[in-house]
This record gives C-alpha cells, sequence and structure tokens, in this order.
C-alpha cells in the first residue's frame, strides 16, 4: 500500500511529463536541425547532432540577395512597438470611460464593441483595403498601426473587468481632492490597472508578431517586409535546397514570443483564463 | 453644466474607439454588404449584379463547394477533439497540484508558437514523406504516405496542427476547475464515489458553463483558419482543393483574383454562418448549460 502510494504519483508524472515531451517533439527537432550539418537533417533519427553547427544561422540571416534578415525584425520590431503604445493607450481611454464615466447611450456602446468582438475580421477586410487603397496608404506601415491607436474591443473589455474592481471610494476622494478626469485617470487608475495593461500589450505584441495575413496583404516592398513575410519569402527563394537555414531562421523568428512568454508568464495565464484570447 | 462636462469627457475618452468603430468598423461592415452585390476590381467602380455573386456561390463555382466541404471537415474535426484534449489534460493535470505550473507551459508553448508561420513551415517537414510522423509510424511497421500532399490526408494534417494547440483551451478548462468548491468532491468521496463518477457528476455539470464558452469561441476562430492552409499548401489550398479553407479561398478571391465584390459576398456569406451557429449555440445553451448561481 506504501509503495502503492509513492508509485501512483510517479506515474502520474511520467506519464504527463512524456506526453508534454512528445508535443514538443516537432519544437525540439526544428531546434535541433537548425544546428545540424545539412547531411544530417532528414536522415539521423535523433535529436543530437554529431557536430553542431551555426553556418544555417549565418546563411540564413544573409540568405537573401540585397537584403538581410535584421531589415525584417526591425520592421516587425517597429508595427509591433507602435502596435503596443497604440493599444495601450486608446484601449485604456475607452475602458477607463465605460467602467468610470456616465453618459448618454453608453449601454448602447457598450453593447456594440462588444458584438464587434465576436465579428469575423473578413467582413471589414475589404472595404477597410479599399479605404486604405484610396488614402494611398498601401504598401506602408500605416494600416498595419494607426488602426490600433483608435482601440481594440477585446482589450478594452478586459481593461474594463479590471477598472471595475477598484474600489470607487478612490474616484470619489481624488475628485474631493479636485482632479479632474485627466488626473483621475492618469494617477490613479492607469498605474491600479497595470496588470490588465501589460496582460493587453503581451497579447497585442504577440499577435502582431504573428499577423502574417494582414502584413501580406498590405506589404509588398521587400524592404517593408516583416519576420513571417521574410520567412515565407526565404521559405520560396531557397526552397527545399537549404532546409538548414529555413528552420534556423524559422528558430529565431518565435524566439521574441517565446522571450516575451516566459517573462510575461503571470500576466499571460492569467489574462487567458479571464478573457479566453487564444494566444 | 456639471454634469454636460462628464459626458463630455466620456465621450472625449471615448473618442479614439468611437472613431475607429465608425471608420473600420460600421462603415465596412455597409460597404461590405453594398460591394457584396456588385463586381469591383478596385479600378473601374463597382458594378450591380444584384444576386449574381451569391448565386454563382452556390450554383457554379465548384472550388467554391471544395472549400465549404474542406472548412466544415476542419471544423467539426478539429474543435471537438481540441477540446475534449484540453479538458481531459486539464482534469488530469488538476489532480496533481505539483508542478502544475511546469506542465501548464510545457502544454501551452504549442498554442503560443501555433500561430507562426514558422510552426506551419515545420509541419509540412513533420508530416512530409520523411518526416518525424512517419519515422515513429515506421517503428510500428508503417509505411506512411505524404500526409501534406496526399488530397485524401491533407486536411488531417492541418486538424493536427490545429489539436497541437490546445493548451490555450486548457487553461481556461483549469481556472474553470479552480472555481468549483472541493467540499462538493470531499462529500462524494465520504458517498463513496469513485474518479469517473465524481467526473461525470460534479465536475461535468459545474463546467458546462466554461465548455459553452470554449466551444462558441474555439468554432469561432476556427471558420476563421488561414495562416496554416496558406503556408502548408503554398497559397493555393491544393492539392486538389484539399486544404481550401473557406477565409483561404476568400483571399485568392478577393487579392489574387481580385474579385473584390465576390469575395465581399463569400465575407457575408461566412458572417451568416458563423452568426447561425452562435445563436444555435446560445438557444441550445439552456437545455445543457448549467449556472450553479441559478442564473438562466
Amino acid at each position: 500500500m506504501a509503495l502503492q502510494n509513492r508509485l501512483k504519483p510517479l506515474l502520474f508524472h511520467i506519464i504527463v511529463l512524456g506526453l508534454g515531451l512528445l508535443m514538443l517533439y516537432p519544437v525540439f527537432w526544428l531546434l535541433s536541425s537548425s544546428v545540424k550539418p545539412t547531411t544530417e537533417i532528414f536522415t539521423s533519427k535523433g535529436l543530437w547532432p554529431s557536430a553542431i553547427t551555426f553556418e544555417h544561422y549565418h546563411n540564413g540571416w544573409f540568405g537573401l540577395r540585397n537584403i538581410q534578415f535584421g531589415r525584417f525584425f526591425l520592421n516587425s520590431i517597429m508595427i509591433c512597438v507602435l502596435a503596443v503604445i497604440g493599444t495601450i493607450i486608446s484601449s485604456s481611454m475607452a475602458a477607463f470611460s465605460f467602467a468610470r464615466i456616465d453618459f448618454p447611450l453608453k449601454k448602447l456602446f457598450f453593447a456594440l464593441m462588444l458584438g464587434t468582438i465576436m465579428l469575423p475580421g473578413h467582413v471589414t477586410l475589404i472595404p477597410q483595403y479599399i479605404f486604405f487603397h484610396k488614402l494611398g496608404w498601401v504598401d506602408t506601415f500605416l494600416p498595419l498601426t494607426v488602426p490600433k491607436f483608435l482601440g481594440d474591443a477585446f482589450f478594452i473589455f478586459l481593461i474594463v473587468q479590471f477598472i471595475r474592481g477598484i474600489p470607487r471610494e478612490l474616484d470619489e476622494s481624488a475628485k474631493i481632492d479636485g482632479c479632474g478626469w485627466l488626473t483621475l485617470f492618469v494617477r490613479i487608475i492607469l498605474p491600479l490597472s497595470s496588470p490588465a495593461l501589460i496582460t493587453a500589450a503581451i497579447f497585442t505584441f504577440m499577435g502582431t508578431w504573428d499577423d502574417f495575413f494582414g502584413q501580406m496583404i498590405y506589404l509588398s516592398d521587400v524592404n517593408k517586409y516583416t519576420v513571417p513575410l521574410g520567412l515565407r519569402l526565404f521559405l520560396d527563394s531557397s526552397g527545399s535546397s537549404n532546409w538548414g537555414s529555413v528552420f534556423a531562421m524559422s528558430v529565431l523568428s518565435i524566439v521574441p514570443s517565446l522571450l516575451i512568454f516566459f517573462l510575461g508568464q503571470k500576466y499571460f495565464t492569467q489574462g487567458i483564463a479571464t478573457t479566453g484570447i487564444k494566444g | 453644466m456639471q454634469k454636460y462636462k462628464t459626458y463630455l469627457a466620456g465621450y472625449l475618452f471615448l473618442l479614439p474607439w468611437l472613431i475607429g468603430f465608425v471608420f473600420l468598423c460600421l462603415s465596412p461592415i455597409a460597404a461590405s454588404l453594398y460591394l457584396s452585390f456588385t463586381n469591383y476590381d478596385l479600378l473601374t467602380s463597382p458594378k450591380w449584379v444584384g444576386l449574381a455573386n451569391y448565386r454563382a456561390m452556390f450554383t457554379d463555382d465548384y472550388r467554391m463547394m471544395d472549400s465549404i466541404k474542406v472548412t466544415f471537415q476542419y471544423v467539426f474535426l478539429s474543435v471537438p477533439l481540441r477540446l475534449v484534449f484540453a479538458l481531459v489534460v486539464a482534469v488530469v493535470l488538476n489532480q496533481g497540484i505539483r508542478l502544475l505550473g511546469f506542465y501548464r507551459t510545457i502544454y501551452y508553448i504549442p498554442s503560443l508558437l501555433g500561430g507562426s508561420v514558422a510552426i506551419s513551415v515545420l509541419w509540412k517537414q513533420v508530416f512530409g514523406k520523411e518526416g518525424i510522423f512517419n519515422q515513429a509510424l515506421a517503428w510500428f511497421g508503417i509505411d506512411g504516405p505524404n500526409w501534406v500532399a496526399d488530397p485524401r490526408y491533407a486536411i488531417f494534417s492541418l486538424v493536427g496542427l490545429s489539436v497541437w494547440q490546445f493548451g490555450s483551451v486548457m487553461i481556461i478548462f483549469l481556472a474553470g476547475i479552480k472555481q468549483i468548491p472541493g467540499e462538493l468532491y470531499e462529500a462524494a468521496t465520504v458517498d463513496g464515489a469513485g474518479v469517473m463518477r465524481k467526473f461525470w457528476r460534479i465536475t461535468m455539470p459545474l463546467l458546462t458553463p466554461v465548455i459553452f464558452f470554449n466551444l462558441t469561441i474555439t468554432l469561432i476562430q476556427s471558420f476563421q483558419t488561414f495562416t496554416k492552409a496558406f503556408i502548408i499548401s503554398n497559397g493555393t489550398g491544393g492539392p486538389i482543393n484539399s486544404t481550401l479553407l473557406y477565409s483561404l479561398y476568400l483571399y485568392i478571391k478577393g487579392f489574387s483574383f481580385h474579385e473584390m465584390g465576390y469575395a465581399s459576398a463569400m465575407a457575408w456569406v461566412l458572417l451568416v454562418v458563423v452568426a447561425l451557429i452562435t445563436g444555435i449555440m446560445f438557444l441550445s445553451s439552456r437545455y445543457w448549460v448549467f449556472y450553479s448561481d441559478g442564473r438562466e
């Protein structure tokens, strides 16, 4: 009986860990293939390379004519940083308004805002494209960044839920001290909402980083390409001849997401659990 | 006076979202409805054709038929599988509290990376003729096909990629399970209920709101899957339309063939289908979703 009680948790851990590692096996394989000598990638059975080489990283980084992968990273980072700043400012403003200020038609707007969360993006996609086309914004970063400064329904909802948890007495005492709405927002509500803001920032960054579709339809000049577009271009140009470099660049393209995930893990799980963002 | 100042403040804070709502949501919805009744190639002005786009979709567009078939296959295979995996693993993880955070991270990583181009590229290799999936099958003496290039199986590699990302759904289930009062399980144990009985009689009923939530969200998202199908099929939806998910076909129509009117009609059909399914979900929920606070 005593033995059984000790064996059961052990068995549990072995199964759960084993299944988890099995699921991650493709990712480990990607990692190992990126440092294996080319001849070994599809022939060797194991994960462990006979020799570690970084030539795939070098060849991949400098693998395209006239342009380096660094350019794609700079472009992606620029778009993501603007997207995060825009989303945080505009979504927190709207959330503050919904959560704390009373004005006519508030309920209607709130319901409409929630409704847009469920709306498939396809319905707005084509007119938006035509609109940006008419503005002359196609093949610039503007269609990928400016809309982020106009709020995101999902994050507005997330922040509203959070602000509702902040005691209203704080608002009252701030008003007695003569604070206006702006001071209340900037000095009190924003600092107290930082967990929700960080969650929104993380998800915005990752969503924008992986937004292959949006970047593909709006960007066509290679110099403006982002990491996902660069990776696809590289895949097409080097094709099956150079898988090592494709894998090496694939690894680099997922590093930012992993890094942010491990830095902000606490906010991550909270964010998913409360809103159901898929990530 | 004070009152109007408050109103003004409310609208000022809401202004960025309001502008976005009007220009990036409301008017595009109206515009796409109008465009769906026209032929429009972005260069010449839209030409009114009435219901022709809708009629063409369901009568003489054979690729459309393939696309609808593939999309339903994808959605109705991947959504239940993803939810079942997520629920089972969540329930199992909840048993052993130690290292929960660690395991949660491991199982979440596929969801974290799954939407990227890198993983789709990888997936194409994993399920290729010489890929690691077939290497594993070879241990059991099975000679696997090239899963990605065979029209009979290509959709299953997409389903597999989707199910592989069950981690985010699992985290929501874990949060839901944590809300179930422990006393219920203690009382059931005292009454002699086994593990399975506790699962079916306590966990499942109390988790129905979370299941409902996950089911709705996952369904809506699955109808809109794009990147996987695009990368794995090189943007073609092939072989023989076997991975032509609806979003991919919409993209091809709108942005490769510049049939913006037709693509808008497709978007509206998608909207109606998603709305119908969501509606049916909500209507059916009163028969199977159980709110412990007595809310209907």
